[in-house]
């Protein structure tokens, strides 16, 4: 595999771009591995590059039901950022922030990270109150955070609704300089394509179907590519964890599967630098502009339980109704497109990273709708997991048995209900 | 737009409701023990296809629906009301 550099990129330019290399290989399946991961998204595929790279593991193989990246790692907003406050979280999104910072020159592919800093805007003293005490936890656990009051704001960002009829004037805003935005796709296929180079079997149109159990260990999985047999297996496939779950015969788990949207406008000149987040009285509503020049807006689920990955309509005007009460100027704007993907949602909104009841089985699940920006992270821990058979600190609570000891970590404290987590 | 059909009002849009949850989870007795409080309140089936959950269709009568619904397809096959006693007394009268 070329790597990249100014060179290759100048010496291709010479021969009119037609000698790049393929970036990963197409694999075929074998019938055993060491190590299988189903689940070719963010998640998967950089577990899949951090068993090789930082455990030096090998026979490892990435099983996909479709392609790469055809998941919610290609649905989704994202917006990348750490201001989590529970302890884990704190620790764990801090970590995944601090590997996308340097996740270009690791990946040698440029994933587009773009530090435009994460703009929360409040609306009440008590939620500036609020924010100041999370952004307090944030500077004294080693991340940034800044409060603007409404002078700063006004300068950086000066065409918001600043009028003071409006339904819910802007007072200040919560801010992470250092969150902001990448290029989805290019998350995937940097992982791919890293994985792959440290000999990992990346096998696309691969379903698994059923699991295959002999007691209390996985012996190999029944996919639409023929059986594989599997030393360690790896569930890592978001809304359809409970899918897998089933199929190794486990039962119930504390997540339940709901859709959420994204939706981008037409391509305009730019207009917005930040990520900028709204949510007040219970909405929840966030944008930031891509480098194609789309407004990419997403809001809430769809609050009802869902496995279809299209979204409704009453969402559509709610996210319109958004855009246009924080930035008017958007009146006239057409959104191009709209989708939608199924997301894990838990019971308390935080992850899993664990062991199961069965010894050879591990499960990355419950990402909500923040999986984006925990993918390196996520891939790090989980990896750290398979290979050594025991949870990192970080990770420790993040397992499926928190709720019996009391453990709650839910950011939001919403409760046990799974849509009114995000 | 799922459409519902209220036993009260009638067929209506689903956003004139709100969606509750699982309407299969029935919680045990105020003494039952601690597992049992466990896995009513936080472990979930989450079905792909045919799922019994709650509604309460509150821009309407304000009654709290059981609905079955295809979690995949979005096609509700029945609706009643989530009270036993009025479900009786409707399912009677029709
Ligand atoms: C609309 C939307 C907006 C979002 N916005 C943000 C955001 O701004 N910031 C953020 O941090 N997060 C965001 N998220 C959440 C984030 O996208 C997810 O949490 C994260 O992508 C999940 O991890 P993943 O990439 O590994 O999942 P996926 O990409 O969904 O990967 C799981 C893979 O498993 C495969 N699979 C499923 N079943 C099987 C099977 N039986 N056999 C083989 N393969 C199987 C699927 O095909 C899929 O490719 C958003 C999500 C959505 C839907
Ligand atoms: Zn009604």
């Amino acid at each position: 595999m070329t790597r990249f550099s100014a060179w290759s990129v100048f010496r291709n330019g010479l021969t009119g771009q037609k000698d790049w290399d393929r970036q990963w290989r197409d694999a075929q399946p074998e019938k055993q591995y060491d190590i299988v991961i189903v689940g070719g998204g963010i998640h998967g595929l950089a577990t899949a590059y951090y068993l090789a790279k930082n455990h030096g593991l090998k026979n490892i193989a990435v099983l996909e039901k479709g392609w790469i990246g055809g998941g919610n790692a290609g649905r989704n907003t994202t917006i990348v950022r750490s201001n989590y406050f529970r302890p884990g979280n704190r620790e764990f999104y801090e970590h995944s922030l601090k590997l996308w910072e340097n996740l270009s020159h690791d990946l040698n592919y440029n994933v587009m990270f773009s530090q435009r800093g994460h703009v929360s805007l409040l609306h009440s003293p008590g939620a500036v109150d609020a924010a100041a005490r999370g952004y307090n936890t944030l500077r004294l656990t080693g991340s940034d955070a800044e409060i603007w009051q409404l002078d700063q704001l006004k300068q950086e960002i000066p065409h918001l609704n600043y009028s003071a009829n409006a339904r819910f004037p802007i007072l200040a805003a919560a801010v992470q300089r250092r969150a902001g935005t990448a290029r989805h796709d290019a998350v995937v296929w940097g992982y791919a394509r890293a994985a792959d180079s440290h000999g990992v079997d990346i096998i696309q149109n691969c379903e698994v179907s059923a699991v295959l159990l002999d007691q209390g260990q996985i012996t190999a999985l029944e996919t639409s590519r023929g059986r594989i047999k599997a030393g360690k297996v790896g569930f890592s496939v978001a809304g359809n964890t409970s899918r897998l779950w089933d199929m190794a015969g486990l039962g119930t788990l504390p997540i339940e599967s709901h859709k959420l949207q994204a939706f981008v406008t037409e391509p305009l000149k730019p207009i917005l630098d930040h990520v900028v987040v709204f949510g007040v009285g219970g909405t929840h509503f966030y944008m930031s502009q891509s480098d194609k020049g789309g407004l990419v807006f997403g809001g809430d689920l769809d609050w009802y339980k869902s496995y279809a990955q299209r979204g409704n309509l009453p969402i559509a005007q709610d996210v319109a109704e958004c855009a246009i009460s924080i930035l008017p100027c958007l009146g006239r704007v057409r959104l191009l497109r709209h989708w939608s993907g199924v997301c894990d949602m838990s019971m308390d909104g935080a992850h899993f990273i664990c062991k199961t009841p069965l010894d050879n089985l591990y499960l990355n699940a419950g990402w909500n709708y923040g999986g984006f920006k925990a993918g390196p992270g996520a891939g790090w821990y989980f990896a750290d997991l398979i290979a050594n058979d025991r949870p990192h600190d970080v990770v420790a609570d993040h397992d499926l048995k928190r709720f019996e000891r009391g453990v709650n970590l839910d950011e939001r404290g919403a409760g046990p209900d799974p849509k009114l987590h995000g | 737009m799922i459409r519902i059909p209220c036993p009260y009002c009638g067929e209506r849009d689903h956003s004139e409701f709100t969606y509750g949850g699982d309407g299969s989870i029935t919680y045990p007795a105020l003494d039952a023990p601690m597992a049992d409080w466990l896995e009513a309140v936080f472990e979930r089936e989450n079905v792909r296809g045919l799922q019994l959950e709650t509604w309460h269709h509150v821009m309407g009568c304000r009654m709290w629906l059981l609905v079955e619904r295809d979690t995949m397809t979005h096609e509700i096959h029945s609706v009643r009301a989530a009270h036993t006693g009025l479900a009786a007394v409707l399912e009677e009268k029709s």
